[in-house]
């Protein structure tokens, strides 16, 4: 069967692991390496692995992006750098999908909304944060059930598994966490907090959720719809678990998690990186199965004038 | 030798209070404003030169994780601002609870010094929001805290990480009150031999073993000038230094704070005193806290899971420094509890 042909932005944590993940897709083949630093790990392993690479960033993939037959290519780059990188391969009819937290295109947690852009025809989905893919199914569960009038979420990630975009764009990481838990969640106001722990040996990412509903919560129908949801998610992350709860005290709803990654990249404790690239790589292969079908076609985006 | 005394004697030290912020923490984020308005004038009458005001979690820090505050940041700080007229207000800022715009906010409602919280081996974290307080004039201040769990060589590292981000102030932070005298000596004077001269070091203690007053002096003879302390001690765990012991001792050794020792008593005895749930005081779960390593505000959760689950308050700490739990994972209170109670088949 034929494959689409993709291209990782971003050699670091997050581009390689991904890496691995496409390596392994039925219908997605990884064929350009994008990066900064010539001579640097990441572009090494990706030509190790049979990839082109190029250390001009994006403007050295681009001349090769239609003789290659380029359809989709995924930033791992910083918030910073993306819009203009996105800019660039949306004018020659690539797809992108934004693993910065830039948050330029429509958001998406694929069990919660991925269907909902089918169709779109969005030239560029982002993939909110880790800890918004990690969370927003729970505040999903919950709010599917009954009115979120505020959801809070809270995630502590292993100081290994996080790169230095991450940290140098730690607000976008936050603010655009906080968004997306209150708009692709489903509640009214939301909120995150992110915690880089150094613990060695490091630890698996929790993430905790906190949902406020509106009205007494109905707790048979909520423990039932956060076991299902988790189900959801285990089916493109196997290590998402349900460590603790739910539990119920007055109208606030506590859900305690753990990722846990496949260990493709960084070990097992990086679950934050895990659901990240799960995630990205899902969405890219709903829109290859479109492409293929015939059911999309790319178009190249004109700048407005 | 060089005595402690001969060390100190003619230094000039800054004392910054912290009941309106760490002190939130024992009060369970619900002072008043008229109580802030009320504290933070006694204080400036007093001559204490810096206030901090904000939610214990710093800004942005009202939650569910946290406690939600019974006002606003924005509200306590503009409260305050108009009614203090020598002091500087300071706030806490913790990258990835609070958000460039809540630092903006605060600078806005008269803010002028911003400690930019990370765990001690987190600095980078601290980039946008150290560079985001010098564009807008702030003292800025790098505050690394649980500085007991890093050696003094990984903490001089992050600091100096800090300062190249234009920090202007580094602040050794005992978050635990975990340090004896030694673990702050070699670590405040290694950051004294190493950055430049005229970045000021700080040092934060946490009373949870008695040390605070003993602590802070072992940071001054080692080459801090700035510490931190809250009138009556009324702080997270056993509270932090009493400010008004503090500048007792200041005063006996000759070390000028430029602080009215006797005012400052007073505020602390009549103003802050009077509002404490419970006087200070080092009971056996905070002594756990330093005795362990454990951050001192898990002290309110781990009480509350205490009564709710009947598990002892201390066994949650301990079990809380053998996962190697930071500040801010409060969370993580709850959620040991429950799979301790679940253990122990209490649930």
């Amino acid at each position: 069967m034929d494959k689409i042909k993709c291209a990782i932005i971003g050699p670091g944590n997050i581009g390689t692991d991904l890496l691995y993940k496409l390596l392994r897709s039925e219908v997605l083949e990884p064929v350009w390496m994008v990066g900064i630093e010539p001579g640097s790990e990441g572009l090494a392993r990706a030509n190790t692995l049979g990839l082109k690479t190029t250390s001009e960033g994006v403007d050295g993939l681009v001349p090769h992006v239609i003789a290659d037959r380029v359809q989709i290519a995924f930033d791992a780059t910083s918030a910073y750098v993306h819009p203009e990188n996105s800019r660039k391969l949306n004018e020659l009819g690539v797809l992108v999908i934004d693993l910065t937290p830039a948050a330029i295109g429509p958001l998406c947690v694929p069990p919660v909304n991925l269907k909902d852009l089918a169709g779109r025809q969005a030239m560029n989905v982002n993939m909110v944060t880790c800890a918004g893919q990690a969370t927003i199914p729970m505040v999903a569960a919950v709010s599917k059930i009954q009115k979120v009038a505020y959801a809070e979420i809270i995630a502590t990630v292993a100081s290994k598994s996080i790169g230095v975009g991450t940290r140098k764009n730690i607000d976008e990481f936050t603010r655009t966490t906080s968004a997306a838990v209150a708009k692709v969640g489903g509640a009214a106001q939301g909120k995150a907090i992110v915690i880089v722990n150094p613990a060695e040996p490091p630890l698996m990412m929790r993430d905790t959720v906190y949902c406020e509903t509106v009205d007494e919560p109905d707790q048979a129908a909520i423990t039932a719809s956060v076991h299902e949801m988790i189900a959801t998610v285990q089916e493109y992350v196997p290590g998402y678990k349900l460590k603790n709860g739910p539990t119920f005290e007055g109208r606030k709803v506590s859900i305690f998690l753990e990722v846990e990654g496949l260990g493709d990249f960084l070990p097992k404790y990086a679950g934050n990186l895990d659901i990240m690239t799960a995630a990205g790589a899902r969405t890219a292969e709903m829109f290859a199965r479109d492409i293929l079908a015939g059911r999309l076609k790319l178009e190249p985006v004109k700048e407005n004038a | 030798m060089m005595t402690l005394g001969e060390k100190v004697k003619g230094r000039k030290v800054k004392l910054h209070d912290m009941c309106l912020r760490d002190g939130m923490h024992s009060m369970r984020h619900q002072i008043t404003l008229e109580q802030m308005i009320e504290i933070a004038s006694g204080l400036d009458e007093a001559g204490v030169p810096l206030i901090q005001v904000t939610h214990g979690d710093g800004l942005g820090g009202s939650s569910l994780n946290y406690g939600r505050g019974l006002h606003s940041d924005r509200e306590y700080i503009m409260a305050v601002a108009k009614h203090v007229k020598n002091a500087a207000i300071s706030v806490l800022h913790v990258p990835g609870i609070g958000t460039l715009d809540e630092l903006r906010m605060a600078a806005d409602c008269g803010a002028t010094c911003v400690h930019v919280a990370s765990h001690c081996t987190e600095a980078d974290v601290t980039e946008q929001h150290i560079g985001l307080g010098r564009e807008l004039g702030l003292d800025t201040v790098g505050f690394l805290m649980m500085a007991h769990m890093t050696t003094p060589e990984h903490l001089l590292e992050q600091a100096l990480l800090m300062e190249g981000y234009g920090a202007q102030t580094i602040y050794c932070v005992d978050s635990a009150g975990y340090m004896l005298p030694d673990d702050v000596t070699i670590r405040i004077a290694g950051l004294r031999a190493t950055l430049q001269d005229e970045t000021e070091i700080g040092f934060h203690a946490h009373h949870n073993l008695g040390m605070g007053v003993a602590n802070s002096l072992a940071a001054v003879a080692a080459g801090a000038s700035r510490i931190d302390g809250s009138a009556a001690g009324l702080g997270a765990g056993a509270g932090n230094t009493p400010l008004e012991l503090m500048a007792a001792v200041s005063e006996r050794l000759g070390i000028e704070t430029g602080v009215d020792l006797f005012k400052l008593m007073d505020v602390a005895e009549d103003r802050v005193l009077p509002i404490m749930p419970k006087p200070p005081r080092a009971d056996r779960d905070s002594i756990t806290l330093g005795f362990a390593g454990v951050y001192s505000t898990f002290l309110y959760k781990a009480k509350e899971a205490e009564s709710k689950y009947g598990l002892s308050a201390r066994d949650i700490l301990m079990e809380l420094a053998r996962k190697k739990m930071i500040g801010g994972q409060e969370d993580m209170i709850e959620d040991t509890a429950l799979s301790m109670a679940k253990a122990r088949e209490l649930i």
